[in-house]
Parts: C-alpha cells; sequence; structure tokens
C-alpha cells in the first residue's frame, strides 16, 4: 500500500515574522520532497515606497520585520546616502552599529528560545527569553521603544547616546555575559543536542553558492561571508571583531554559529560605547535634499545580508526601490536541507534558516488520498520533544518527568 | 590581474556601457543576448556571490539588474540590460545555471511581465494565483 503523505505547514502563525508555507511530501516518518510557496503576506512594500518621501521611506521598511527592526532602514539609508554621495559624522557610526549590534543579541535570543522550545528543552526557551529582555530594556531606554527604535535617518541617527545611559547599558551587558556563557554550555556540551542536531539538515558550501545563502546558514558551512567586514560601513571597520565561523554544515553549526555571534556583538557594542565617551560630534547631518542617481546599500542583519537598491530622479522620493530580505535567499535551501530526514527532524530543520518557524498549531498531517486529518501540529511538536527524551533516557536513564 | 580588468579584456566587445560609479560599485550594461556568458562567467567565479537581480519599467524599455557581489573586496557588480520590446519582454533564463535566481526569475516574471526563456516554473510565487492576466503591478500605467 502507498503510504505517501502530504503534511502542510503554514501559512500563518502569530510566531512567525513571514508567513511561508512548506508542503512536505513524505513516505511513512521520512521527508521525500518539499514544495515552498511565499507570499501570502505581500504587502507591496516596493510599489509602496516609491510615493513615500526618502524619510517616510525608513519609517515604511522598519515596518518589514518586526524582530529585525533595524535591518531594514540600515541597509536604505546606506543606498541613500550611496546615492546622495554622504558621509554620516563618526558619532553617528557608533551608534549605529551599537543599535545594529543589540538588535542582532535579542534576534539570536530568539532564535535561540525557539530552537529550544522545538527540541523539547523548554528552560532554554524561558531563560533566553528572560535575558533578551535586557537588550530589550536598552532600546526602551535609548529609544523609547522596544522594537521599532526608529534609529536611522539619512545623515545620521535620530538619537544620541550619552552621559549616565553609557554606563547602564556597560552593566545591563556585563549581566548579559554570563547568561551567554550559560547558553553557550546549555548547547554546545549537551550530547542529547548532539544528538538532536548533528549531521542533520546538511547544506554543503556549494549549496551555499547555488542558492546564494547568507549570514548563519553560509558561516556555518565554513563560507566566511560577513558584509561587516567585506564592505564595512557604520562603524564596523572602526572596531575590532571576528567572523564567527563553522563547518559542521548542520543545525548544531547554525545553534553554534549564533551563540558564538553573541560574545562578538557584544565586543562590538562595548567597544562603541567607549568610543561614545571620547568622540565629539553631532550625529545629523540634517540632510535636506536627495540628488537624482542609483545606490545599493547592505546591511548585515542577525539573519544575513540585507540588500537595498535605490534609484531616484530629482524628486524626493525614489522611483524605484528594490528590496531583498535574507530569508528571500536562506529559506530556498530548506528543498535541500529537509529533504531525506525524519518528520521529527524537519521542524528544528526549517526553524534553523530562522525564520522563527513556530508555525506549528497550523501543522496537520492529512491523507493525500482521502483527505482524512491524521496528525495537527501540536502532535509534531510533541514527536520532536518525544525523540529527545527517549535520546536522553537511553544517554543518561533519565526518565521523562 | 583583478576582476574588473580581466572583465573588461575577456568580454572587449560585449560590453556597451562600463561605469565605475565609486570604487566598489561597477555597472555593466550588455546586450540581453549575451546574459548566459555573462551571467555564467560571473557565477563560476570563486569569490563572487549572485545577491539578487530587479526589474524596472523605464521609460527606454524594462531594464534588469544582476548584482553580483565579491566578497573578498566588497565590490557590487551589476550587470544592466535593457528589454525595449515593452509588449513582449524576453530574456535567457538563469535559473538552470544559479539556483538562487529561479525565484527572482518568477517575481519579475509576475511583476514586470518579463518572460524568462528556459526557465522551469514561471507559477506565481507571491501574486495569489487568480490575479488576472497582463496586470503587471510594477509597470508604470498613466494615472486616470
Amino acid at each position: 500500500m502507498d503510504k505517501k503523505c502530504v503534511i502542510p505547514i503554514g501559512p500563518f502563525h502569530p510566531l512567525q515574522e513571514e508567513p511561508e508555507f512548506f508542503r512536505l511530501h513524505v513516505d511513512g516518518e521520512k521527508v521525500t520532497g518539499v514544495d515552498i510557496e511565499i507570499g501570502y503576506n505581500h504587502r507591496g512594500i516596493e510599489k509602496l515606497s516609491e510615493s513615500k518621501t526618502y524619510d517616510q521611506g525608513l519609517f515604511l521598511v522598519e515596518r518589514i520585520c518586526g524582530i529585525c527592526s533595524c535591518s531594514h532602514p540600515f541597509a536604505y539609508v546606506n543606498a541613500i546616502e550611496e546615492l546622495a554621495g554622504i558621509e554620516i559624522p563618526e558619532r553617528a557610526r557608533y551608534v549605529r552599529s551599537l543599535v545594529g549590534e543589540l538588535e542582532r543579541i535579542h534576534s539570536h535570543l530568539l532564535w535561540l528560545g525557539l530552537a529550544g522550545h522545538f527540541l523539547g528543552y523548554n528552560t532554554v526557551w524561558m531563560w533566553s527569553w528572560k535575558y533578551r529582555e535586557l537588550v530589550l530594556d536598552i532600546f526602551e531606554k535609548i529609544s523609547g521603544n522596544r522594537q521599532h527604535y526608529g534609529a536611522m535617518k539619512v545623515g545620521g541617527t535620530r538619537f544620541d547616546i550619552t552621559g549616565e545611559d553609557i554606563g547602564w547599558i556597560e552593566k545591563q551587558l556585563d549581566e548579559l555575559l554570563p547568561a551567554v556563557d550559560m547558553f553557550k554550555g546549555a548547547v554546545m556540551d549537551d550530547p542529547v543536542i548532539h544528538a538532536r542536531t548533528k549531521g542533520v539538515g546538511i547544506i554543503t558550501a556549494q549549496d551555499v553558492k547555488d542558492y546564494g545563502a547568507v549570514g548563519p546558514i553560509a558561516r556555518s558551512s565554513g563560507v566566511a561571508i560577513d558584509v561587516r567586514k567585506d564592505d564595512p560601513y557604520a562603524a564596523y571597520g572602526l572596531v575590532d571583531w571576528n567572523i564567527v565561523t563553522m563547518n559542521t554544515c548542520d543545525v548544531f553549526g547554525r545553534a553554534g554559529v549564533r551563540i558564538l555571534e553573541l560574545y562578538e556583538s557584544i565586543k562590538i557594542i562595548k567597544q562603541c560605547l567607549a568610543h561614545l565617551k571620547t568622540t565629539p560630534g553631532p550625529v545629523d547631518l540634517n540632510i535636506k535634499d536627495i540628488p537624482p542617481g542609483e545606490g545599493i546599500g547592505r546591511h548585515e542583519a542577525p539573519r544575513g545580508e540585507v540588500v537595498h537598491y535605490v534609484r531616484g530622479d530629482k524628486t524626493n522620493s525614489p522611483t524605484r526601490h528594490k528590496i531583498r530580505a535574507p530569508s528571500y535567499m536562506n529559506i530556498a535551501t530548506n528543498e535541500k536541507s529537509v529533504i531525506g530526514y525524519n518528520v521529527s527532524d524537519a521542524l528544528i530543520i526549517l526553524a534553523a534558516a530562522d525564520p522563527c518557524y513556530c508555525c506549528t498549531e497550523r501543522i496537520a498531517v492529512v491523507d493525500a488520498f482521502n483527505r482524512k486529518m491524521l496528525m495537527n501540529g501540536n502532535d509534531l511538536i510533541r514527536k520532536s520533544q518525544e525523540k529527545t527524551k527517549k535520546l536522553r533516557s537511553r544517554k543518561f536513564g533519565v526518565s521523562s518527568s | 590581474m583583478n576582476l574588473i580588468e580581466e572583465l573588461k579584456s575577456k568580454f572587449d566587445k560585449e560590453i556597451l556601457k562600463f561605469e565605475q560609479k565609486k570604487a566598489k560599485r561597477v555597472y555593466i550594461d550588455i546586450d540581453p543576448k549575451n546574459i548566459i556568458p555573462f551571467g555564467s562567467y560571473l557565477f563560476n567565479k570563486p569569490a563572487l556571490r549572485f545577491m539578487i537581480a530587479s526589474g524596472m519599467d523605464t521609460r527606454s524599455g524594462i531594464e534588469i539588474m544582476y548584482h553580483f557581489s565579491d566578497d573578498s573586496t566588497g565590490v557590487i557588480i551589476t550587470l544592466r540590460v535593457i528589454l525595449t520590446n515593452k509588449e513582449k519582454p524576453e530574456i535567457d533564463s538563469l535559473s538552470n545555471i544559479i539556483k538562487g535566481t529561479n525565484w527572482i526569475e518568477r517575481e519579475m516574471h509576475e511583476l514586470l511581465g518579463i518572460i524568462f526563456i528556459g526557465h522551469k516554473n514561471l507559477k506565481h510565487l507571491i501574486l495569489p494565483d487568480d490575479w488576472p492576466k497582463d496586470d503587471y503591478p510594477l509597470r508604470q500605467k498613466e494615472r486616470k
């Protein structure tokens, strides 16, 4: 009897940043194929931007993503400044990089929590989201918002970081550092997590090249690309830091890269704060007019390189504004990484691309022939967590509790 | 010899216009029929990565820019082609050489009406399946 089934995953869930739809073709427990569909929440932002001024456009692109809300404005100001030939003040460079790195920390912690939840490590989930609050508190203090900080502006930033705030941010980071050590230990030294993630969801360096994958996916396959280093902007060329790479090509590598990047981000922020104490000057040039021309702006967002292409005529709004988010390239790699693995591993593989994949309530296993529902999202989470439990009891003799 | 010099000497006749707007931004205009040799040449360089392509409706035709990033130097090389026949813009698909162009070609097909010859699956990517035919959202239209 033919046991082939289709598992639809998606497209909507409140925890997903971007709605997307995966149709997993399975033969028993084994994934044999995947169809990817996107476009469920297409908002026409590229077209909308043509009717907004450059300044309004920054607020528009800030709302593309709620998790990395400064990534798109960061790339957009880089593009406009390239178009207009603007050099921003040194102080603004430090503020920009600081905001960018704080965002990376909170985004990676968010991912780590979700990955922990999928694997059945709910303690990791709770703890990483608890320590993420330290970063969100910093954002609230410096910008007034936990998300959507409105930091970027053509020619500088909208706020400065001065006086007591600098010392307070340093204190918050000192508090965060031992937590990062703890996560590193919890994930990198745990034999059960090794068993669940090592050799799972392989994406080779050749796949990275073929699909144009970016960010932690590329870096975990040994491809050392990072726009902050390759084409430095803001303060990334002025501070000391390293690109984190791993060669495991699997889910473990993707988790490892993200955790080790937390240390680099903290290092960058501390240097930016030190420079902010001594670098005088304004943080904004009060740019009024944008000349005609074209420019390409890039930023290394938590998920990889964001690209904005802008062309303008003599008016104050762009005639074409092309936006490419990192997930656009990264999600396509799932058709390589998920095939051949078990259904219980599919969830963490899809999640490892960091589309924060938690649309599990929408999952249903349907018999493709008589349309009967066999399994829902909760069952899938349960399956994944049960697998961890089984492994744990085999290794340590810990009974399920 | 660096990459830009290499490109200039290898494709001397095919390059219609060469423009270096900044030290790290290179724009090369080429004839649409040369997209396959140019695209595969650039893609097969080890350090070059396909970033994205972007289409645009201009007065002279439908313009497509293919952006390639040289991650060893931070240079972005942009190939620019202009499809002058707006009624039926056609160009060879790069999707059989570069897998990463698969989605963006589908997107340009539905938003601008460009036909990518040789693309295996030109179905809608972001627009709904029942979107009216011959209505391309990114085409410039006269305001009524």
